[in-house]
């Protein structure tokens, strides 16, 4: 995990995040991936220095950031796990598989566990609909879970 | 009258010449190409349900509750986003349609108050109104859903909500931040009106929606507080806002106004138009209309919402008189007050002299009552002692521009800048003193138009959201000339001038004489660099794209005037006009952002000491006969006293009483301990006004005045247009300004019977040639006309120099730089140069009243970081103000935004007088101060001045009123 940097650091890294990439083509999403990259997730304080760096308002700002669910306003923990709620995956169980991840890692949707090491989510469709139910974990996607391949994932991310 | 409601047609009007014929519901309706069928249809009297759209806008498409059926097409197309076609065959109305927009006013519903059973806001909003029109019945989707609507805590404690407690997960809280409207985020239905009027209308883009789905909604810059936010109040929001999300407090809390009364905003020189809606003899509400021709719609927070300084306890409504100006006030009547007045000035004058009584007219008034202030002057007077605020603004874009191009005024109407393509914007401020007009310019901007702005601070149109200057020339305060000159030269030497223009419309022969010398090296940008501090290569750059950019406009406002070369310079950026051909079209000229909402009236009246009404020299006989002969009179010839020359004179003792309406003086003229001694050393001082203001704290007699809410009249504004303003309450101290100067006029023996401003505004065009064709009855059919308005132009001019010229052939002045005498030096080694904020206005006697002060309690000293960090200077700290005058203290804002060297602070709150630490140095034409530059510096301090303290103590010692006295 990367050590958190204090505000005045923060501001300074985004400046220059904002400097490199201002002369792309639309740089405000790249430009967030950056950030989220670097600091794990987008900090309230650094959308006023993109809002200044690219001469939009801090409401233009916000209202993308808001806009896409994955642009966190806090770090996420250790390891990611997100779970496909759409209609395939609703009706090949998605949601017994949800209940039993709930319960299992003792959180709900959009929390992370107490000791930093997984972060649980909701997604709308990971594009796997033949292999429902799926799910993914730090960008790997999972086909086909079932109680095994969720004791393994429990197992993977309390690591 | 009951309350106007303006037609909205849903989108804008198309300006595309071909027309279209289609069918809308039977009816034949004929519109320009590139209308929509929403617009088509509101023109053809069919309106179409909507809530995304209005035509302050482009549509949207997001609400879908204007859909039509079009034959021989597919679905119900949205109507605000269809384009008319030849032929079109339309249906509003059919049982699909209505099925389809009752399902969607039904999901609307099932998130929003109504959906309660609550009755919403004001309950006359749009939304309402189209719930009624769609004809909802029933809420089959019930409230008990994830909802905005009702706070977690009322659900549990109240029950007002049905169901349970957690389903009022997306509630937020009312913010009552702003002082002038709620935001209700469980009315808002997510139609993106507030934002696009934010972004499209103010430029401001101060609003988002923020989230997505279920949980978005309307939030100000990162979910803030709307005061805190980048909100600057304009108002376009709320007059957007469909439904009582976003809603005026007066009208929620005092209930919907009854009627309305069409008129001018009595703040800047932008002359906006207003509904001043009413209930009672209250005013609710000032709503932008839609017909004004200089506003189209919009507004700015001071004439859309500080206007309650007209009710605020502070103003006096009795006349009151007292012997000295130590004694307590004595309430009196207007008759007592107007025969002491009477007999103090005749008393004067026989002792003292004709010329020892004079008048200042105001810019705040209407023109009918400016020229009986000049005409009771120079009827009644005798003399010519008349002057006006415009002394310490505009007076060098009166004397420059008429040198050069024959006229006193802008060359342009605001429209004119939908074609520009370069502005050149040099000593204003828009965003700040002319907002609406600021408004304009950003949008023409985010259009593609480029910008140069030369001011020695980095002003919102240097760079702010959306908009960024092509060249920012942050030129030390004092070198306007140098700048203007240096640019010239670039323009010559690189042979970028119009040369065809020149020889048709101008003198050749005054052309190669100036040509020969800004050619001279002495202006060449490098030199040029050395005095204003600014980097050569960006002179060059930023002349060649004026000069070569297509249409180019050149805007100023005070901060080209208030120098000692103001009038210099303002002929300095007239010849460069000439030069490039930018004069006589659409898009071009050299327009003046006039300060107050009718300095250019002011000005047009005659209230300057040579000049009659119309800029016509006292000394011209024939001109005089005019008034001779209708006056009955004779007329003095010779030019009466400036301001400045009244107060020396008085304190010479020759100049003994003065009738001031509606300026206050002693906080707007320079060098404030000056003009203090010379009220004091006069024997009779008349203050005419709203409030006792600071001039007041001198005055033997005050007479009170009526704000533009109570008189009839009109205004002209910086485009010349005269606007009219129309009674919306009664005189609240009996008399509208006009009357009372007709009855101090009848006091003194004159045979004055005007009953109406009309009649004033008949001898006004009787007697002027360039308002000849002014009548009330010509303003109230045309909403508005320009001057020169007479049998060549009936109805006006909008864009003067039109195929010619005014003065003949247009004259190009030399314009030598001279440095102005007030230096810096190792005592006073900073520049301070002075200027507005956006929510306060001039001296503040109005906005102070205000709930403005939310955004500005106090004035400021932006300084440096550099020079904050070498005195020791934190950001909010009290700091000593010192010049070669005087001193007073303030608060340190430390930024960027001004450069090295130079400091800048606003002049709005008496308590500060920036004014005191101004120096007497003046334009060399036209007496105007040098407001804009003063060497000065700054220390840090523990709190006031000793003038400051001196002030308070006579302040409150002044302003007794002796109470009991108080005639019942």
């Amino acid at each position: 995990m990367k050590m958190q940097p204090s505000g005045i650091d923060i501001a300074a890294r985004a400046a220059s995040i904002v400097n490199e990439m201002r002369g792309m083509e639309g740089p405000l999403l790249p430009i967030l991936h950056s950030i989220q990259e670097e600091f794990g997730h987008v900090p309230q304080e650094v959308l006023p220095v993109i809002a200044t760096g690219l001469n939009l308002s801090r409401a233009d700002v916000h209202g993308v950031v808001s806009f896409y669910h994955d642009f966190r306003k806090v770090p996420a923990g250790r390891h990611v796990l997100k779970l496909c709620q759409a209609e395939s995956c609703q009706a090949m169980g998605s949601d017994a598989v949800a209940a039993a991840l709930k319960q299992k890692l003792g959180i709900g949707f959009h929390g992370t566990t107490k000791d930093g090491a997984v972060t649980l989510e909701p997604v709308y469709c990971l594009g796997l609909c033949a292999c429902s139910p799926a799910a993914m974990l730090d960008g790997e996607v999972i086909g086909r879970l079932d109680e095994d391949s969720i004791e393994e994932i429990v197992q993977e991310v309390r690591i | 009258m009951g309350l106007i409601t303006e037609i909205d047609y849903g989108t804008p009007e198309s300006k595309t010449g071909k027309q279209v014929t289609l069918t809308v519901d039977g009816k034949t309706v004929t519109v320009p190409e590139g209308t929509s069928i929403m617009r088509a249809a509101m023109e053809g009297g069919v309106e179409i349900p909507k809530l995304c759209a209005t035509d302050m806008l482009d549509s949207f498409g997001s609400c879908r509750v204007c859909l039509v059926e079009i034959e021989g097409r597919n679905g119900t197309p949205a109507s605000c986003t269809t384009q008319v076609g030849e032929g079109m065959v339309v249906h509003t109305v059919s049982e699909r349609l209505d099925t389809i927009r009752r399902g969607v006013m039904e999901l609307y519903v099932s998130d929003h108050p109504t959906g309660w059973g609550e009755n919403a806001g004001t309950g006359a909003s749009e939304f309402d109104r189209m719930a009624e029109k769609i004809g909802l019945s029933e809420n089959r989707f019930g409230v008990e859903g994830r909802n905005h609507v009702v706070a977690e805590d009322a659900a549990a404690g109240g029950g007002v909500a049905p169901g349970e407690g957690a389903l009022t997960i997306d509630y937020m809280v009312k913010d009552e931040s702003n002082p002038y409207f709620t935001y209700d985020p469980s009315q808002c239905i997510v139609c993106s009106r507030c934002v696009r009027a934010c972004a499209d209308v103010q430029g401001t883009f101060a609003l988002t929606i923020e989230g997505r789905g279920f949980e978005s909604r309307m939030v100000a810059s990162m979910n803030e507080d709307f005061v805190d936010s980048e909100c600057v109040s304009c108002g376009a929001c709320v007059q957007a806002c469909p439904t009582d999300a976003l809603r005026e407090k007066a009208v929620l809390e005092k209930g919907m106004p009854e009627r309305s009364v069409v008129t001018t905003c009595a703040y800047c020189g932008v002359g906006c138009n207003f509904k001043a809606e009413v209930k009672g003899d209250e005013v609710i509400r000032m709503m932008p209309y839609k017909d004004g021709k200089s506003n189209h719609g919009h507004s700015c927070v001071k004439g859309r919402f500080a206007y309650g300084y007209a009710t605020h306890s502070d103003r006096i409504l009795s006349p009151m008189l007292r012997e000295k100006i130590t004694d307590p006030w004595r309430e009196v009547t207007w008759e007592e007050a107007l025969a002491h007045t009477a007999k103090e000035f005749r008393r004067i004058q026989h002792q003292y002299g004709r010329g020892s009584i004079g008048g200042i007219t105001s810019s705040r008034c209407t023109d009918e009552e400016t020229y009986l202030v000049q005409k009771l002057v120079r009827q009644g007077f005798g003399n010519n002692n008349v002057d006006t605020c415009a002394r310490v603004c505009h007076s060098p874009t009166g004397y420059g521009l008429n040198t050069t191009l024959g006229t006193s005024a802008g060359t342009q109407d605001f429209d004119s800048v939908e074609e520009t393509d370069v502005m050149l914007l040099i000593g204003a401020n828009p965003t700040d003193a002319h907002p609406v007009f600021a408004s304009r310019m950003k949008k023409r901007l985010r259009e593609g138009a480029r910008i140069i702005v030369i001011d020695p601070r980095r002003t919102d149109l240097v760079r702010s959201p959306h908009i960024e200057a092509a060249y920012h020339l942050p030129i030390k305060p004092g070198t306007n000339v140098a700048i203007l000159t240096g640019l010239a030269h670039v323009i010559v030497t690189e042979k970028l001038y119009d040369e065809a223009y020149i020889r048709s419309y101008c003198e050749w022969d005054a052309f190669e004489d100036w040509a020969e010398f800004v050619s001279d090296p002495r202006y060449s940008p490098e030199e040029t660099a050395k005095v204003c501090g600014v980097d050569a290569e960006t002179i060059r750059q930023a002349a060649r794209l004026y000069a070569a950019g297509g249409n180019g406009a050149i805007f100023y406002g005070l901060g080209v005037t208030e120098h000692s070369q103001g009038s210099t310079a303002v002929m300095g950026l007239a010849n460069l006009a000439m030069a490039t051909g930018n004069i006589g079209r659409n898009g071009v000229g050299v327009n003046p952002l006039r300060g107050q909402n009718n300095v250019q009236g002011s000005c047009d009246m005659g209230s300057f000491p040579h000049e009659f009404p119309g800029y016509r020299h006292v000394a011209t006989d024939s001109v005089r006969k005019i008034y001779e002969d209708l006056w009955g009179v004779a007329l003095d010839k010779e030019p009466g006293l400036r301001i400045p020359n009244m107060l020396d004179a008085a304190v010479d003792g020759t100049f003994r009483g003065i009738y001031i309406q509606g300026e206050d003086i002693l906080q707007s003229d320079p060098d404030t301990t000056h003009v203090a001694a010379g009220l004091a050393a006069m024997e009779c001082v008349v203050v005419h006004d709203l409030f006792l203001n600071e001039t007041a704290r001198y005055a033997h007699v005050f007479l009170p005045g009526s704000t533009f809410l109570e008189k009839d009249g009109t205004f002209i504004n910086a485009e010349r247009r005269i606007n009219l303003v129309h009674k919306v309450i009664e005189p609240k101290a009996r008399y509208a300004d006009w009357e009372a100067t007709q009855e101090l006029a009848r006091a003194l023996g004159l045979d004055w019977n005007y009953t109406h401003p009309s009649e004033i505004m008949d001898e006004i065009a009787a007697t002027t040639p360039t308002f000849s064709g002014v009548t009330f009855d010509l303003l109230e059919r045309e909403g508005s006309v320009q001057w020169p308005c007479n049998e060549k132009a009936p109805l006006g001019t909008p864009v003067m120099h039109i195929n010619g010229i005014v003065r003949g052939k247009g004259n190009f002045v030399r314009t030598e730089y001279v440095a102005t005498d007030e230096k810096v030096g190792p005592r006073f080694p900073l520049l301070l140069t002075t200027g507005r904020i956006l929510s306060q206005y001039n001296v503040g006697a109005q906005t102070r009243r205000t709930g403005n002060v939310a955004w500005h309690a106090e004035d400021m000293l932006e300084i440096h970081p550099h020079d904050a960090e070498d005195r020791g200077i934190r950001n909010g700290d009290w700091v000593r103000l010192s010049s070669r005058s005087n001193e007073t203290t303030l608060r340190a804002l430390v930024t960027d935004r001004v450069a090295p060297g130079v400091v800048y602070t606003t002049f709005h709150h008496p308590e500060t007088q920036a004014n005191v630490v101004t120096t007497d140095y003046t334009d060399w034409a036209t007496s105007c101060p040098e407001f804009k530059v003063t060497a000065v510096q700054i220390a840090p301090s523990n709190g006031p001045s000793e003038w400051q303290r001196e002030y308070d103590e006579l302040t409150a010692m002044s302003r007794r009123i002796a109470r009991v006295e108080a005639a019942e």
